[in-house]
């Protein structure tokens, strides 16, 4: 008798259960989605995808390619003309009187031409461009190392991470990105100014895109305007570090 | 399973001891974090609804597999040279208010319902170390309480095609084990389960990892194996698909062969055995 009532309840049980679970996956993941503890329990695992790939490719080298691996058409996204009447006159002249703001955290503020960056000893690579939305294309990068022109500014001790300014805006708000001194002094993160053998089209950011090429495509700055050396990313536009940080809730660490 | 599979005395309407307790608590785990990352992977898809083989591939490339719609508003999905209609469901489908999407994949069919590749990315990523830990744990432990040696292993003799297609047979007019018969999988379930935990989850979780910049940095192989980053995430793709398949027939063996009796034994361990079918 005892038995049959818990077989009863467990019956009971079970279906409500196989309801409630239907329910909860419908409409429960939503309200879990908006919710500030479940999202921020989530965003924990950034954290984790970073130490992990830290711990034992802190150095290594995205993989290069051969020229005949490249995509014949690089797919160009985000922001690809800047209606700044600024940016267009610089752009109609080549960028001559155009130069590049290193400040911030830096013992030596520099201001540095296009033919100045041009002029350093240059990086060439074939790679592979993985944007967040899931396509890839490879092509090839040429420009000076960021750690050639973070060590001629010189950084300040308290330095941590190197930010962005970008002439491309979403709307009013402009783009800007952020990453950390291991990938900023990583001897493949450079200041593209040539693409596929040909001068960085506007398209893809001329006069200069950053190339970081251990993280995903909105991490890779176009249009690069200025490079701050900075403590801290709080008080910084939105203070997550990046416009689609901000923005979109992407992660900060675009590893993955 | 029971830790006493080789008696015979046991008997239909038995209550034996069925699932381990690692077996139980893996299996539930596992089943959320299945579902989260099916749903919320969907939604990923959807930012860029094309499959291709290689290294590369975006919009101009050639794509393998595409979910998308025409100016007529029908939604399409191809698979190489085939176009399917799809429209309602993929491609073009309306959302519970009422609104006409032009995404891949419907809204009750993916976490958050509504357009969101960050919210997917937030919820894929975290449950991606529930299932990859999950079931590396399960693997291993499996490996060393002998789960999957006494219960998973195939005999010759079961692998034979005879016997392979007298359970299909059987299983296809609905006719499944009863008895002490009970206790062991049959070669179906060890078929089905020895896909899903060797094959189909371990490959779902090493193409994940292949698709990462950082990890294909540091271990560029786990890439490389399957041809190139979006080789891998087609795999991924297909290996989802996979898992979708075993789970619909996984559902249906539950409700077929008694869905209390069925998930009360992963849920509490104990397990009644079908009486023979003369028993009634």
């Amino acid at each position: 008798m005892t038995e049959r009532k818990l077989i009863v309840s467990r019956r009971k049980l079970l279906r409500v259960g196989a309801l409630g679970a239907g329910g909860l996956m419908l409409s429960g993941c939503d309200s879990l989605n908006r919710s500030e503890g479940f999202r921020s329990l989530l965003e924990g695992a950034e954290d984790l995808h970073k130490g992990f790939q830290r711990l034992g490719g802190e150095g290594a080298l995205a993989r290069e390619f051969a020229p005949s691996d490249m995509s014949p058409v690089f797919r160009a996204n985000g922001n690809r003309e800047i209606a700044d009447s600024a940016y267009r006159q610089m752009l109609a002249g080549g960028f001559a009187d155009w130069a590049l703001k290193v400040d911030g955290l830096v013992e030596k503020p520099l201001v540095l031409p296009l033919a100045a960056l041009q002029s350093l000893p240059q990086r060439q690579q074939i790679t592979r461009h993985d944007c967040v939305e899931g396509w890839s294309a490879i092509g090839k990068w040429q420009g000076p190392q960021l750690s050639r022109i973070l060590d001629m500014a010189g950084l300040k001790p308290q330095a941590r991470y190197i930010v962005f300014h970008c002439a491309d805006r979403f709307g009013s708000t402009p783009y800007y990105e952020s990453i950390d001194l291991i990938d900023a002094f990583h001897p493949q993160t450079i200041l593209a100014w040539r693409m596929n053998d040909a001068l960085l089209p506007e398209r893809h950011g001329a006069p200069i895109r950053l190339r970081v090429e251990r993280q995903l495509g909105y991490k890779h700055a176009k249009f690069v305007m200025r490079i701050e050396a900075r403590d801290s990313l709080a008080g910084l536009h939105g203070g997550k570090g990046g416009y689609w940080e901000d923005s979109g809730d992407y992660a900060w660490h675009a590893g993955i | 399973m029971s830790e006493a599979v080789t008696s015979d005395h046991f008997k239909g309407g038995d209550f034996v001891r069925r699932h381990r307790l690692s077996t139980r608590i893996w299996h539930w785990i596992n089943a959320v974090a299945v579902l989260v990352m099916l749903m919320s992977g969907l939604m990923i898809f959807n930012a860029h609804p094309r499959l291709y083989w290689g290294e590369y591939g975006a919009n101009s490339d050639p794509a393998w597999f595409e979910i998308g719609s025409n100016a007529d508003g029908q939604g399409l999905v191809k698979i190489g040279d085939a176009t399917i209609e799809t429209t309602g469901v993929l491609g073009v489908w309306t959302d519970s208010e009422g609104v006409v999407k032009k995404r891949a994949f419907p809204g009750w069919a993916t976490i958050p319902s509504n357009y969101s590749l960050a919210d997917a990315r937030l919820w894929h990523l975290a449950f991606a170390w529930v299932l990859g830990l999950g079931v590396v744990t399960y693997l291993f432990w499996s490996l060393l309480n002998g789960h999957l040696w006494r219960d998973i292993r195939m005999s010759r003799a079961e692998l034979h095609p005879k016997h392979v297609w007298h359970d299909i047979s059987e299983h296809a007019r609905l006719r499944f084990p009863t008895g002490a018969a009970a206790l062991k999988y049959n070669i179906l379930q060890k078929l089905a389960y020895s896909g899903v935990l060797l094959v189909l989850l371990p490959v779902v979780v090493v193409t994940g990892l292949a698709m990462s910049p950082g990890m294909d940095a540091w271990m560029p192989w786990i890439t490389q194996v399957f041809g190139g980053r979006q080789s891998a995430r087609s795999v991924h793709f297909l290996c989802a698909f996979g898992l979708v398949a075993f789970f619909l027939v996984h559902i249906a063996m539950v409700v077929l062969a008694g869905p209390i009796n069925e998930v009360r034994s992963m849920i509490t361990g104990n397990y009644r055995l079908p009486k023979d079918r003369e028993e009634g």
